[in-house]
């Protein structure tokens, strides 16, 4: 694209900062790739679902079945979302504030649930957390079932989003200027107050971001909850085996059906996310 | 604003990771064929990637001793539904093997082969059969001999779900076809006995290898509803002696079929060579492969040689359920009786 009301740049919405050149073309090449990797297939999605009727479009997404995946596969990633903000957050704190030895091992690691086949995580953790497992036999005798419930799919989810945490927030705290918090112990704040009033506002908008990575992944993983859900209906079926489910008996406009549906879903939490962050940022720097 | 410079935006770190992509590009596309060696692509189920490894050898060392041909038959397994669907988008299949031939009529529906193509072959195109088996814990602690068992209180069934498992389709039926064999039965008492059943299973696998790994390695449940083959394989080489095989008064004849993709190996002139291998799948070196490894061979005589491994037992057809057409329709179709097991 062209731009020729350069003139008016820096007053609208249009905006360059810094001086290198470049604006329009890296623009440009941003709204084909744009088009070309994400735009087009999801495109493809609502042309699939349009072959659906308004009707046989409600009927086969508000079905019960269908209703209890959602809730499902939005809840569960909610709550590992939550569950590794704390977790992310103390890993980062201790990767970026502390130096021991292992450290950088210990920093790579935190890198592997990005890495490693989805499968092999449902399958290893499956092994863990089962009745005969190392860690779901002691569980056992209390009556708690980890794997094969839906607590199997939150360890699953908090486990594939976990580092999207660490690594959202961990640059935030390097950069973190120590002389604050020292400030702000010299003038008689308790830790917790300096943790509190100094330390997690300069954190919040990049922890949140990570809260929305994890929540994103969790959304839509389905290699490695599978193995470790049960998969049964109405109770730890995840949308994304619905949708497989579906492909299966080639019914590829409910798919497509469902798949829009979670899209759309998922496009408004993370908007939501996304304008709470930039509105925590704002009072932030104020 | 400043116009555009070229070359002002080519910051060395772009350009590798172009550099590395174009790279990455050119490891993902496959190498080109060796001049003198034909390849076909066989598209298959789960569990046949054993018995297709030795079909293969068998078949390429007689086609080079008969012709002198070097062909290389290419594996390519997954769920049966998934590797159809594979097809119908464009894997170039020269021919498919499927667990059930409802995705082989999907593929005809798809005008990649003629509508007859169960016709074209002996046995109805199923050159090896199956049947639906218990696989039970070692001495059979909960007593499970027969269906209405694995519908008691107390008891923990294993099967895949047959929505995604081909399969899974054929336990399904096997479970309804007893209910509806009981004297007095209708439909109503059918699916209440297979709603008991499902009652039990407290985990849907989506494939027949998951189930077994969650029967087998996770110790979950009494009692795997499993193919014959695949419990012979559990009892042989998985579980070292830790279960045993309970063969049910009523059963079902699985038939997974076979057939040559014509529009694909027309076009890639392999149609000839496709057709010979299914054809050896019927000679007796191919069947003797088959009951090698679990699957009832259609040959009389080899049957007979492996008659300890098969024990005879009462068994239905897809035929009894009017084609997996109607059956389809009947059972898995979304609504159909599985689905109002689990919406009461």
């Amino acid at each position: 694209m062209t731009i020729s009301a350069s003139a008016s740049f820096s007053r609208s919405r249009w905006r360059v900062s810094g001086s290198l050149p470049g604006f329009g073309p890296s623009l440009g090449y941003t709204l084909l790739y744009l088009s070309l990797i994400v735009l087009i297939p999801l495109s493809m999605i609502l042309l699939r679902t349009s072959e659906l009727s308004f009707v046989e479009f409600i009927a086969k997404v508000g079905s019960p079945r269908a209703l209890a995946s959602l809730r499902i596969s939005f809840g569960c990633a909610l709550i590992a979302a939550a569950i590794n903000m704390p977790i992310g957050l103390l890993l980062a704190w201790v990767i970026s504030r502390y130096s021991f030895p292992g450290r950088r091992l210990v920093d790579a690691l935190i890198d592997l649930p990005i890495a490693l086949p989805t499968a092999v995580a449902g399958i290893a953790l499956t092994a863990l957390y089962a009745r005969n497992g190392w860690l779901g036999q002691w569980l056992e005798p209390f009556g708690i079932q980890l794997a094969f419930s839906p607590a199997g799919i939150v360890i699953a989810l908090v486990f594939v989003g976990l580092p999207f945490v660490v690594r959202t927030v961990q640059p935030v705290l390097q950069d973190i200027e120590h002389e604050q918090e020292e400030a702000a112990a010299s003038l008689g704040a308790t830790p917790l107050q300096t943790f509190l009033r100094v330390s997690l506002p300069s954190i919040a908008p990049a922890l949140l971001t990570g809260f929305a990575l994890a929540f994103a992944r969790g959304v839509g993983e389905y290699g490695s909850v599978i193995f470790i859900a049960g998969n049964m209906p109405m109770i730890s079926e995840i949308t994304p085996l619905l949708i497989v489910t579906q492909l299966e008996q080639y019914d590829y406009a409910g798919a497509t059906a469902l798949a829009l549906v979670m899209l759309l879903s998922s496009f408004a939490l993370l908007l939501l996310i996304n304008s709470l962050q930039a509105w925590l940022a704002r009072r932030g720097r104020r | 604003m400043q116009q555009p410079r070229p070359n002002s935006s080519a910051t060395p770190i772009p350009v590798l990771g172009l550099i590395l992509a174009i790279l990455g590009l050119a490891a993902c596309t496959p190498s080109a064929p060796v001049p003198g060696q034909v390849e076909l692509l066989n598209v298959s189920y789960d569990p046949t990637r054993a018995l297709f490894e030795d079909i293969n050898q068998a078949f390429a060392a007689e086609t080079r001793s008969r012709s002198g041909i070097e062909v290389v038959i290419n594996q390519s397994h997954g769920g049966s539904a998934k590797q159809a669907r594979g097809v119908l988008d464009g894997l170039e299949a020269d021919v498919v093997t499927l667990a059930l031939g409802y995705d082989i009529d999907v593929l005809a529906r798809g005008q990649l082969l003629s509508a007859n193509w169960q016709e074209r072959l002996p046995n109805n195109s199923a050159p090896y059969t199956s049947t639906v088996v218990f696989l039970v814990r070692k001495g059979n602690p909960k007593h499970i001999l027969d269906w209405p068992d694995l519908s008691r209180a107390g008891i923990g069934v294993v099967t895949p779900n047959p929505k995604t498992s081909g399969g899974a389709r054929w336990n399904y039926l096997a479970a309804w076809a007893y209910a509806m064999q009981q004297p007095g039965a209708d439909e109503a008492s059918a699916r209440a006995f297979v709603s008991a059943i499902f009652a039990n299973v407290s985990v849907l696998d989506s494939g027949a290898r998951g189930s077994t790994t969650t029967f087998v390695e996770r110790g979950i449940g009494d009692v795997l509803l499993a193919w014959e083959s695949e419990a012979l394989l559990a009892e042989s080489e998985l579980g070292d002696g830790a279960f045993d095989i309970v063969i049910p008064s009523l059963s079902i004849l699985a038939e997974p079929v076979v057939a040559v993709v014509d529009r694909v190996s027309e076009r890639r002139g392999t149609t000839a060579l496709a057709r010979a291998y299914l054809e050896f799948l019927y000679t007796p070196a191919g069947q003797e492969i088959i009951a090698r490894h679990h699957y009832r061979p259609r040959d009389p005589l080899v049957a007979a040689r492996h008659a300890a491994q098969f024990p005879v037992l009462n068994l239905v057809s897809i035929a009894d359920f009017g084609g997996w057409e109607a059956a389809h329709r009947a059972h898995f179709a979304d609504g159909g009786s599985f689905d109002r097991i689990y919406l009461k």
